[in-house]
């Protein structure tokens, strides 16, 4: 099969990348679940995620069509988030060395997993094996949980099944990493998640989480870290 | 703007961003404050959705005991550095046996 088509030095890295790939599948399951219950056709939530292909984005903008918010706020927040795999791109470019149709395709792979695995190797061959194999694991398992959920979801009453405990606790999860790497993040997420609670009563749904941007401010006011 | 028109504009505008890295050059974006902006967006950008998500209703405040409890199985699954499925499974069957049950 394709395991002797890989080189054993290899091996590791492609073991690991599709380990990733096999764990955000329980994540897809539920971002199809989630986008059906917000209203969006099966179709739409599957174009989502073959085409935006980008958890976190995705995420948000159903999440903010669920709670009532105007789909200008919900591509707003969606886009914000969506903004950071500019940077992974710049990151992963002189690593890839990707042109014309691989580049394309290497640009819709360019994610937080593909970009963690890559830069984790130690050598820039085993960064691009990790970085194909991990958006291949994570494009498969992703795009066909998404699929899953969007066809069950639609049978099932989303409440019934926890699935509105699911939505905070899989966005903590993403977020977790991140407050674990400095005390700017730590702080920048507490005034971001404060900004957000006191404005749920008196703003349209969608706007606290574009307004908890303003939380970035912090970051600026300790000076330059790092 | 209807849902067909945000999920084009979502894709179009994810795939564009991340094209732009490949094709921009490195100066233009790669100004320190630039990069630490957007490095640090998410963090606020999730922390906030975890709130929204967790004790919103709309343009309301709900706190749901079932969906708040099984938020902090989850949550305490994460700390635990629990595996995304574990984090996933253990909200959902507290949230769901917490509404059987009551």
């Amino acid at each position: 099969m394709k395991r002797s088509l890989i080189a054993p030095e290899n091996r590791a890295a492609v073991r690991d990348s599709l380990g990733v790939g096999v764990a955000v599948g329980a994540y897809g399951f539920a971002f199809g679940a989630a986008s059906v219950a917000a209203g969006l056709s099966v179709l739409q939530t599957c174009l989502l995620s073959l085409l935006a292909f980008t958890g976190g984005t995705q995420f948000a903008v159903v999440g903010v069509i669920a709670g009532g918010g105007s789909p200008g706020a919900a591509l707003a927040g969606g886009l914000l988030l969506g903004s950071r795999n500019t940077l992974y791109a710049m990151r992963l470019a002189p690593m890839l060395r990707v042109r014309g149709v691989r580049r394309l395709v290497a640009a819709l792979g360019t994610i937080d997993e593909s970009t963690a695995m890559a830069v984790a190797q130690e050598t820039p061959e085993l960064g691009r094996v990790a970085f194909w194999w991990t958006f291949g694991g994570v494009f498969t398992f992703w795009n066909l949980t998404t699929l899953l959920g969007g066809v069950t979801g639609s049978l099932i009453d989303p409440a019934a099944v926890g699935l509105d405990a699911v939505v905070p606790a899989a966005f903590l999860a993403l977020l977790a990493p991140r407050l674990r790497t400095g005390v700017v993040e730590r702080r920048i997420a507490v005034v971001a998640a404060v900004i957000a609670f006191g404005l749920i009563p008196i703003t349209p749904a969608g706007v606290p989480v574009l307004a908890s941007c303003a939380a970035l401010l912090v970051a600026f006011q300790l000076g330059r870290p790092r | 703007m209807s849902l067909w028109t945000l999920v084009l504009l979502t894709i179009a505008g994810c795939y564009a961003f991340k094209l732009a890295g490949y094709l921009v050059p490195e100066r233009l974006l790669g100004r320190p404050v630039v990069r630490r902006v957007v490095e640090l967006m998410p963090v606020a950008l999730l922390a906030a959705l975890v709130v929204v998500e967790a004790v919103a209703d709309g343009h309301h405040w709900h706190f749901d005991g079932p969906r708040l409890a099984g938020f902090a199985v989850g949550a305490f699954a994460t700390w635990r550095r629990a595996p995304f499925v574990v984090i996933i499974a253990a909200a959902a069957a507290t949230a769901a046996v917490l509404r059987l049950v009551t």
